[in-house]
């Protein structure tokens, strides 16, 4: 029953995002689709945080990693886009499974350094090599190279609504996996993990071999959001890796419930619409949302849908 | 009655200190084995150890055949034992079916096994969708002995399951404990209350100092009161 409750309630938001397609202005176009693929980073990212209770400083790495795997090969080798997207990703999992097997041989506080320390020489790494990369300043991907053929049809990506379409496709299949993985036997050991590891290891469970895997798939989430990133916008930049954008996505989801599938997508939206609004107003828009998020702090503690979830709603995932 | 578990010459440390000395046991089928001993002892320890929690620096353990400090912790509940810790210490944001579930899922245990374990603790079938962590602390203790039953497990390690609980409490916790013998399950039970051993054990071993010094039937302890004074220092 509960299942069925979190299942429409998540056909019901991919059902709203797609009306929004037809309804919003132009610019809420653009804004949403940026939106939606920083929902899937926040996802990722919160599979980890919020289920397995392991919190990285690093995940700007998987999303760069993901952005420039797709974006160098179009860059540099021609190739089409929908082939970088699954370079992207490949090199997404592929560094998240080196990462992984390093730094989990630490925890809390170590675990976050550690992870903190290898997306900075993932960042320096860019700056280092910037002939490829071109650093700082980023590159951009010609308009041609984002024309993808499918089946005869061509999509340019440069298209407001073929682009909004594509980024709701990616949420829409984000979400779902999300949900799937931490309603599985798999997710439920993830959170034992969080609640008691050694309690979880005396029960039975490899609890690094589990939490292995939570660090690969999330990076491998991160990096599809990254790679579409680079894809849908057409753009790469070293400034993806830095250390801010290790801690936007663990602001999103403690905004909108790190335990929770929809919450991370909750706390993006909130978050960029908040800086958005707020700095139309005013240059000191940070006053106004550090005080928005200390009143959310204060009566959401656990995050607007976590703490829904432990109030009203407790069927949801 | 064979042995469902031996341990032989066990040496165990914390850093540089030895907690256990050449420690050695054998539990046998079906029968409810006491741990008696003074704070720092080893009664915990000897549990860690066979749990693969706390490494052996020498000995065996063995489960039947199964030689269980060649295995990683993680396999010897798969392996047939099932550990409930001093404290319970539950995945208190989980609900009690989680809590249950977690459980079936070590030994993929499916419906059968939820259920016999639920006719041992039926209040616990009332609070299926309760939080585990809003409990009371004899109701988190059953549960925490459910979740340990779930794996079907051969031998049953208890570290004071007593403490802390109300008399109703303590009796039916030795209730299932009596009930779990019936079924053919083998307990280790780690107490520092005589009174609470001497219902339900079949034998006890006074450990001093990470040593096992005597093993006696139940029988002979009621008879020579004595011994627990020399061990535990109250009679």
């Amino acid at each position: 029953m509960s299942g069925a409750k979190a299942i429409s309630l998540h056909v019901a938001v991919i059902i709203l995002l797609f009306a929004l397609n037809f309804l919003l202005p132009e610019y809420h176009h653009g804004v949403l689709a940026r939106v939606m693929v920083f929902a899937v980073f926040a996802m990722g990212y919160a599979l980890l945080f919020g289920y397995a209770g392991l919190l990285s400083l690093g995940h700007s790495m998987f999303f760069a990693a993901g952005m420039y795997g797709a974006a160098l090969p179009v860059l540099h080798l021609g190739w089409s886009a929908p082939l970088a997207f699954v370079a992207g990703i490949a090199a997404g999992t592929a560094l998240s499974l080196l990462i992984a097997l390093l730094a989990l041989r630490t925890t809390g506080v170590a675990f976050m350094i550690v992870t903190m320390m290898f997306a900075q020489v993932f960042y320096l790494a860019i700056i280092y090599f910037s002939p490829w990369t071109r650093g700082d300043e980023g590159f951009a991907l010609d308009r041609q190279a984002r024309i993808v053929d499918l089946g005869g049809n061509l999509v340019d990506l440069t298209n407001p609504t073929a682009r909004y379409m594509i980024a709701l496709l990616l949420f829409t299949i984000a979400l779902f996996t999300m949900l799937r993985v931490v309603t599985s036997p798999f997710g439920r050991v993830l959170v034992a993990i969080r609640e008691n590891e050694e309690r979880t290891r005396m029960l039975g469970y490899n609890t690094f071999a589990n939490k292995l895997v939570a660090v690969v798939v999330s990076g491998t989430v991160c990096a599809a959001a990254g790679a579409a990133y680079a894809l849908l916008f057409g753009f790469a930049g070293a400034g993806f890796a830095s250390v801010q954008y290790s801690i936007l996505p663990l602001l999103w989801s403690l905004l909108g419930g790190a335990a929770t599938t929809l919450g991370p997508a909750l706390g993006a939206l909130f978050m960029y619409y908040l800086v958005d609004i707020t700095s139309g107003y005013t240059s000191a828009y940070l006053l106004f949302v550090g005080i928005l998020l200390m009143l959310l702090v204060l009566f959401f503690p656990k995050g607007i849908l976590g703490t829904a979830r432990d109030r009203w709603a407790r069927w949801l995932p | 009655m064979s042995d469902a578990l031996t341990i032989t010459g066990l040496d165990c440390f914390y850093g540089e200190v030895q907690v256990l000395r050449e420690f050695a046991l054998d539990l046998r089928r079906g029968e409810v084995l006491c741990l008696l001993g003074r704070n720092g002892a080893g009664k915990t320890t000897a549990l860690k150890a066979i749990m693969g929690l706390v490494p052996a620096h020498a000995g065996s353990i063995k489960l039947g055949d199964v030689e269980l400090t060649d295995l990683p912790a993680y396999q010897v509940p798969k392996a047939g034992v099932a550990y409930v810790p001093q404290g319970r210490r539950l995945f208190s944001e989980m609900t009690v079916a989680e809590n249950l579930d977690i459980g079936l899922m070590t030994r993929g245990k499916g419906a059968a096994t939820r259920e016999a374990v639920l006719e041992l603790f039926p209040v616990l079938r009332e609070r299926l969708k309760q939080r585990s962590g809003t409990l009371s602390g004899g109701e988190q203790q059953m549960l925490a002995m459910a979740r340990a039953l779930c794996v079907e497990p051969d031998v049953l390690l208890l570290d004071e399951p007593t403490e802390g609980l109300m008399p109703s409490m303590i009796a039916r916790i030795r209730e299932t404990v009596a009930r779990l013998r019936e079924r053919g399950v083998s307990t280790i039970l780690v107490e520092q209350r005589v009174d609470a051993v001497l219902p339900v054990a079949d034998r006890v071993a006074f450990i001093e100092n990470g040593r096992n010094r005597e093993i006696v039937d139940v029988q002979r302890l009621r008879d020579d009161p004595h011994l627990v004074r020399r061990y535990v220092g109250v009679g």
